[in-house]
């Protein structure tokens, strides 16, 4: 089921378009914004408002990088692990987040505050190495100050 | 040194606003092109002062502007502005998003004025939030002050402009994987023809430009195909954004005239290799183009000279490979990226991405085999140009072939001692 908030905003959305189905992006990223993920039941609620079959629908969710069919913590690290990065040493970065969170790319913290991704180029390789936490962009990483950037996220 | 697409720029401040922006000579373009030119005379001088396109192609724009079906006045058409910079090492777009949103506007205002679309998109990737706000913010002050919406200037000319920020996927970028990305499906590329000139969104007459060249667009208009032209020294029209990524002092990103050397770029722009560094190669254009070496410091970033060093100007934003960084494994996170980032639609590219990932795998982990580089000669021939349905395999193809050639020992020395040398 979809809350009448999702509903409202989707048809926003589909207001915008030629046809209905072309909205379906972003109904995955309204109800992951309020969800976190995309359940199962979520897909079948938003395939059936977009009248568009489940397969169909779950064909694009799992094409995105950034729409998620697995539950997700609360905090997500997105690490670049792209060209200019390497060159600066993401690796490095990398190692002490998986010491730190005792996860490695794709897994979740227990408590569910963390979860941790590798990500293509953030953009911002003049200022290598980067890594996204939820909207914030962190740039000229270093790992002394990882620890105080995880803090802030509780 | 005129630099049009910077100069209003400075990240000391926010970018400036529509009125600050409108006051430094902003939206003049409008105002000429829609008061003053028809949309012919508008395409005609953007075909002569030979902009060509930044997102890497080079196509003349005009000209790709000119292949729109314009008969029909009741047609609907669109105009894309492809924001969706993901080539590992490309950071260009960025400054020009964040730093002046309203001239990226104005320059789709003036382009769609050219082919008489009425609406257009921004195709902004996810991972750019702060100019996702930005540009909010400018298209709605852009509505409010009636250079968006219904008739124009009381021209008659309505556009309605939509940011559209994507969830992620390389091959957005590619004009007709990302028709598809906002028509709502799986962004795998289309067959051309037909052309997204003539159906591209929803079936309907579309143009995709890069977020450089549209932004150029204003200045063009403003003074003329000459002075383009005139602002670099040799065949190539205009500045060009160039940027450094790597080991050198001053990483960053430059307005320059096309022309600039890679030896000046490196040099004066970027203050040289770090101390104890040595340069050993670059990728002159992004992920997706073929090493340079030492002996082309002297080659100028425009179109024609870096094709005639072997490689292409793509993006403008160079990789370097420095002595302290093993190229095995500079390529093998090339190739992960590309076969990660495959949509999977054709087999060439699905099928041999991954498996030139593994064979650099083993050979930087020290279970490679000598014939394993004939292997991978073998795949950049098989994921070459025309193999695949797009060019995101043989964009891939390119770091790998020319590190065969010009770091050939480093692949045999890892063979042969069975280990990376560099770890």
């Amino acid at each position: 089921m979809l809350t009448a908030e999702e509903i409202r905003k989707i048809d926003h959305e589909i207001a915008l378009v030629p046809v209905r189905k072309a909205a379906c992006i972003e109904a995955l990223k309204i109800v992951q914004e309020h969800r976190g993920w995309i359940s199962d039941e979520s897909l079948l609620a938003i395939a059936a408002h977009i009248e568009m079959s489940a397969e169909e629908l779950d064909s694009v969710a799992t094409f995105y990088n950034l729409i998620f069919r697995k539950p997700v913590g609360r905090n997500i690290i997105l690490l670049c692990d792209s060209i200019s990065c390497y060159v600066m040493g993401y690796e490095q970065i990398y190692d002490h987040l998986k010491a730190r969170l005792n996860i490695k790319f794709g897994e979740t913290t227990p408590d569910a505050r963390f979860t941790l991704l590798p990500n293509a180029c953030l953009g911002a390789c003049d200022h290598a190495p980067t890594l996204m936490i939820n909207h914030d962009l962190y740039k000229d990483l270093t790992i002394n100050e990882l620890d105080e950037i995880l803090k802030t996220y509780k | 040194m005129e630099m049009p697409l910077t100069q209003h720029i400075s990240f000391n401040r926010p970018p400036l606003n529509l009125n600050d922006y409108a006051h430094v000579g902003g939206y003049q373009g409008v105002h000429r092109a829609i008061k003053a030119m028809t949309p012919q005379e508008v395409m005609t001088v953007v075909q002569e002062s030979d902009l060509k396109g930044r997102g890497g192609a080079g196509f003349n724009t005009g000209t790709k502007w000119s292949f729109v079906p314009m008969n029909d006045a009741k047609q609907t058409k669109y105009l894309i502005a492809n924001a969706d910079e993901m080539e590992p090492g490309a950071f260009k777009d960025r400054l020009l998003l964040e730093g002046n949103p309203h001239q990226l506007i104005e320059g789709m205002i003036v382009s769609a004025y050219a082919i008489q679309a009425n609406t257009a998109y921004i195709f902004l990737r996810w991972a750019y939030k702060k100019a996702a706000r930005l540009l909010r913010q400018a298209i709605d002050e852009a509505y409010a002050a009636g250079y968006l919406g219904n008739n124009i200037l009381s021209s008659g000319f309505n556009l309605e402009m939509h940011l559209h920020t994507g969830v992620g996927r390389y091959i957005c970028g590619e004009e007709t994987a990302l028709l598809n990305a906002l028509e709502g499906k799986r962004a795998t590329p289309r067959t051309k023809p037909p052309f997204p000139q003539v159906s591209g969104l929803f079936g309907k007459p579309t143009i995709v430009n890069n977020v450089e060249t549209l932004s150029n667009i204003p200045h063009i208009i403003n003074k003329g195909a000459d002075w383009f032209k005139d602002l670099s020294p040799g065949a190539d029209a205009g500045t060009k954004l160039y940027g450094i990524s790597g080991k050198v002092n001053k990483p960053g990103i430059w307005e320059l005239p096309m022309h600039t050397t890679i030896r000046q770029l490196i040099e004066e722009h970027a203050g040289g290799m770090k101390d104890g560094f040595k340069f050993r190669g670059v990728l002159p254009g992004g992920a997706s183009t073929d090493f340079l070496i030492e002996e082309h410091l002297d080659v100028k970033m425009d179109y024609k000279s870096v094709a005639a060093a072997g490689s292409r100007l793509g993006t403008g934003t160079m990789i370097i490979l420095d002595d302290h960084t093993c190229p095995v494994g500079f390529v093998h996170n090339l190739e992960h990226f590309f076969a990660q980032e495959s949509c999977g639609w054709c087999t060439p590219c699905r099928e041999g991405l991954p498996w030139t990932e593994k064979i650099l795998l083993s050979i930087e982990n020290g279970q490679g085999r000598m014939e394993d580089l004939e292997l991978l000669e073998m795949h950049t021939k098989y994921m070459g140009p025309g193999s695949t349905f797009c060019a995101l395999a043989p964009g891939a193809m390119e770091p790998l072939q020319s590190s065969l050639k010009y770091f050939k020992a480093d692949f045999e020395k890892h063979i042969n001692e069975k280990k990376c040398p560099w770890r």
